[in-house]
């Protein structure tokens, strides 16, 4: 297997030592089937144990390893030696706050979802638990594919929104929310939609886009976005123009 | 113990400089100027029609053969007409998805239909202007 | 050091750990729960399992064909009212996660569908897509949110036990982002931080199997039980050893040599089935142990097909047809056509067998208990044990599930009859020694081993002497190999000194675990002196269940091999047999 010699400019940041990130740079010889992340291992194994990264799967599942590779925000496990060119900068997460190193903070995306409602809400009363709901395979594919997402905040990284307002629910946690306002098991659309429709939830969103050209598993959470925006003001007519309308 | 997360900076006035994408969305974004302008040009235009003087209806088409409003006209065909309806016509499946079944109807038939009414809409006024 | 008092600590936040806090929380809210995990419950391995959970649900199908499927996967090394339990359960578990919101593939009636999988008589596997286990966590995690009782302490990495007059008082982690050390002061703990698959080279485990509940448990003077049986997946990808489900081979897959001949029947998985209807429990379709064995076979006779990354066989998907493969296996193409460049509706896919699951773990019993009063384990990290010397496909995330409940209720029984149950000083001492030996190896100044040497050294030996076939010799080697690697991490030196987010710390601090468990891996198979599932050994060819028919238990000794005795296994109504995976004789 032929070797190609990289040279991986990466951003440092120890907040003990430095006043701010800086970029250090390293050769790396890659073999050829490699993903970036292999190079990034082999940095750590061989020529500088201290750079710290998350990852774990190496399988594009987990969602551990989100980084920024020359600007675009990606799965290191996904982006391959073999697309890139011979210089690669690697930074961690554009829109969050550095931890060290590749590893940023990502407590404010954490704790939105904690407040978004992303669970099965059922009114009425319990069912019966030795039999499941009944849902057709058509059913399931209006939702399945938000079902995809795999938590790894490369459309936070991506949202220019997000970059300039914080406050944002952001792109992940609203196609998670929309994953379960579609699912014919769930009942909380209308107490979901009253939470996250709102100038810091789906109308804070302009439609860029961007989000889903960087979703590494095709979630497409600008689609559900704007298919948010259209239920939000079909269940505000309804609310509004005629109380009494089953939501 | 020491921790103290990093905020990088991000510009407000030139963020969009950063990557294509974003400069290709502040595009779509500004027609809304010429969205503007066009308000502005039906408005006085109205206003010329409600004075109920020939003159000024007159001055009024006069001033839209200058070359400044026909290139202005021109511009804002190519730039606002076809270049944002392509962008939000493509756009449109992602907010409308049509699932018959368990198949989902493609996103292509979607925009077609876009501009097959946008075609249907444009004959209609066309006809109604005397123009076919 | 921080000091958190609270009710029931659970250490990892995987299928298993989120279903117990669930539990928790649900049979009674007013119960703290504290749960640990050294990385956001979404990234636990749980993600990784692709092909299905087990559960009986048609109706040509039982309780008892589920749990003889079971106990002879197992060897006949299960114990039977775990197995009895088990299979009661898990329909009820599956049934549960669906209510949760759980994806699960569905019939056109719109039941929840079930596949084929290996050593199975009956399809009875539910699946979600080709990512189950991903759907069953973030079904889990997502649930779990809703719970006010439960508070989560996210990337902690938990250091050691804490443990006073035989009972359990807590654990030490350490809080990765700060470097600061918490003691946890609760009145049970209950582990849940998965398997051990990185002592191995090639696994389709991810970077944070590293067994270190495993480890903590056996520091603290729990034994562990069925250490030599480590299971081998047969299909994984060359290279990476990233999994591809046995649901391929559920689907219809089957694997050929380099001579493109179908070679399972060569070794009484036989006759031939015709391609594309997989005929259940035999050839592509059976046990785990048994394929991986016949890789090893076909390789030393020179028929494995060579490649870049070594010998494999392949897998043949072609005759699914794109359809079929983009809709029941997705993740399984874009795997394949990403890292080894191979798409499997145009080619077939070179694989092999690759580490995945440890059968072995902590000693329990069936309700999760260990021999420390106030500790318990569930899921991989534990050994029931239900699957005895051999997993079949899809009974582990049903484990996860049942396990975690059952084991919930007897931490909540056991709280509750034991109030006062919090440590004292001598838990408070205990806490500070194991910061201290953790301060020292940061601090540690001169030395010249390195970490990743260490590990491969460590990985390179397991592979050599415990792999698929094991003998004495080999066996031996290892065992040395490994205690003289122990005696080298003292000179280990930690470059990084940063408090803030420190994987080098971290790295070595798996490292430390994962030589812990690697010596009872390579003692328990020394140990035992037969083949049984997925230990086999060509100097004791055969099943010896006059003497052998018992688990192994392991003690950690100072500076020594691992002290070992035997258990009886719990056999109530099925006495061994023959594992008979032929198809002349499946009726």
């Amino acid at each position: 297997m032929s070797n190609r010699v990289l040279q991986l400019e990466i951003m440092r940041y120890d907040p003990e030592q430095d006043a701010e990130p800086a970029y250090r740079t390293y050769s790396v010889p890659c073999q050829e089937d490699w993903a970036i992340l292999d190079a990034l291992n082999y940095i750590k194994e061989n020529l500088d144990t201290t750079l710290s990264y998350r990852w774990s799967c190496h399988m594009m599942v987990c969602g551990s390893c989100g980084m920024m590779v020359n600007g675009e925000p990606s799965l290191t496990c996904k982006v391959f030696v073999r697309d890139l060119p011979d210089r690669v900068r690697i930074e961690p997460l554009a829109n969050f706050p550095i931890e060290r190193d590749l590893v940023v903070v990502l407590d404010d995306v954490m704790e939105k979802m904690q407040r978004a409602q992303l669970h099965i809400i059922r009114s009425g009363e319990a069912k019966d638990p030795s039999s499941e709901h009944e849902q057709s395979p058509a059913a399931l594919k209006k939702f399945k594919q938000y079902t995809m997402c795999i938590n790894c905040m490369a459309c936070y990284a991506a949202c220019p929104q997000y970059a300039l307002d914080p406050e944002f629910i952001g792109p992940a946690v609203l196609a998670l929310a929309h994953r379960y306002n579609l699912d014919s098991r769930d009942q909380g659309r209308a107490q979901r939609l009253n939470l996250l429709a709102d100038h810091d939830g789906a109308w804070n969103c302009s439609f860029v886009g961007a989000c889903s050209e960087v979703c590494p598993k095709q979630v497409d959470p600008a689609a559900a976005i704007q298919q948010m925006k259209i239920e939000a003001s079909v269940e505000w007519l309804k609310q509004n123009l005629l109380p009494g309308m089953p939501s | 113990m020491s921790r103290r997360p990093y905020i990088r900076p991000v510009s407000r006035t030139a963020w969009y400089m950063t990557h294509v994408r974003y400069k290709s969305y502040m595009l779509r974004e500004l027609t809304c100027v010429l969205v503007a302008v066009y308000c502005v040009l039906i408005l006085s235009g109205l206003a010329a029609l409600a004075s109920g003087t020939q003159t000024r209806w007159d001055e009024f088409l006069a001033s839209q053969q200058h070359l400044a409003w026909i290139l202005f006209h021109g511009f804002a065909l190519v730039f606002f007409t076809v270049y944002q309806s392509i962008a939000w016509f493509g756009l449109a499946p992602k907010a409308m998805p049509l699932q018959m079944g368990d198949r989902t109807v493609p996103g292509g038939l979607i925009v077609a239909a876009h501009y097959m009414l946008w075609l249907v809409l444009s004959a209609a006024l066309f006809w109604i202007a005397g123009v076919i | 050091m921080e000091h958190v008092k609270t009710d029931i600590v659970i250490v990892g936040a995987g299928g298993a750990g989120l279903r117990a806090a669930i539990a928790i929380a649900q049979a009674n809210p007013e119960i703290d729960v504290s749960l640990i995990s050294k990385v956001y419950p979404m990234r636990s391995h749980t993600c990784a399992a692709e092909g299905g959970a087990a559960g009986v649900k048609r109706a040509d199908d039982s309780l008892e064909m589920h749990f003889n499927d079971t106990v002879s996967g197992g060897d006949w090394l299960c114990d039977q009212d775990v197995v009895d339990y088990f299979v009661q359960q898990a329909p009820l578990e599956l049934i549960q996660l669906e209510h949760w919101g759980c994806p699960w593939s569905r019939d056109e009636d719109g039941s929840v569908a079930v596949r084929p999988f290996g050593g199975m008589k009956k399809k009875r596997t539910w699946y979600a897509a080709d990512k189950s286990g991903f759907h069953i966590l973030h079904t889990l995690f997502q649930t779990s949110m809703q719970f006010p009782s439960i508070k989560r302490y996210d990337e902690f990495f938990c250091l050691d036990l804490v443990h006073e007059n035989g009972r359990c008082t807590g654990v030490v982690a350490l809080e990765m982002r700060s470097g600061k050390f918490f003691h946890f002061e609760a009145a049970a703990v209950i582990l849940a931080t998965g398997g051990a698959g990185r002592i191995f080279p090639f696994t389709t485990n991810g970077a944070i199997k590293t067994g270190d509940g495993m480890a903590m448990a056996y520091r603290a003077g729990v034994a562990l039980k069925d250490m030599e049986f480590v299971q081998y997946h047969p299909t994984g990808l060359p290279g990476t050893g990233i999994l591809l489900t046995e649901g391929c081979r559920g689907e219809g897959g089957v694997l050929v040599n380099r001579h493109g001949y179908r070679y399972l029947q060569d070794y009484g998985m036989g006759p031939e089935t015709p391609i594309g209807e997989p005929v259940l429990k035999t050839m592509e379709l059976g046990p785990r142990d048994r394929l991986s064995q016949a890789f090893w076979h076909e390789q030393k006779k020179g028929n494995t097909v060579e490649t870049q990354w070594g010998d494999c066989i392949l897998m043949d998907m072609r005759h699914l047809g794109e359809k079929r493969i983009n809709e029941r296996l997705p993740l399984v193409r874009e795997l394949a056509t990403s890292y080894v460049g191979v798409d499997p509706v145009k080619d077939p896919v070179p694989v092999r067998p690759v580490v995945h699951y440890m059968m072995g773990g902590i000693d329990t019993n069936i309700d999760g208990e260990t021999s420390m009063a106030g500790l318990y384990a569930i899921g991989e990290t534990a050994c029931g044990s239900l699957n005895g010397a051999n997993r079949l496909g899809s009974n582990s995330l049903t484990e996860l599930l049942v396990f975690g409940k059952r084991a919930a209720q007897r931490a909540i029984e056991y709280i509750a009859a034991d109030a006062d149950s919090q440590g004292g000083a001598g838990s408070r001492s205990q806490a500070e020694t194991a910061v201290k030996k953790v301060r020292e190896l940061l601090q540690r100044q001169t030395g010249d081993e390195s970490l990743a040497g260490l590990r491969r050294e460590m990985m390179n030996s397991l592979e050599e002497g415990a792999g698929i076939y094991r003998e004495a010799a080999g066996l031996e080697k290892t065992c040395r190999t490994l205690a003289e690697l122990k005696g080298r991490f003292s000179n280990i030196v930690v470059h990084d000194k940063s408090n803030v987010f420190n994987t080098d710390l971290q790295q070595a601090l798996e490292l430390q675990n994962m030589l812990d468990i690697s010596e009872t891996v390579s003692a328990s198979a020394l140990a035992r002196e037969e083949s049984r599932g997925a230990h086999q050994r060509l100097d004791f060819p055969g099943r010896d269940d006059e003497n052998c028919l018992r688990h192994s238990l392991c003690w950690r000794q100072e500076g020594e091999q691992p002290s070992m005795a035997w258990l009886d296994v719990n056999i109530t109504r099925s006495h061994p047999g023959v594992r008979d995976y032929s198809g002349e004789t499946q009726a």
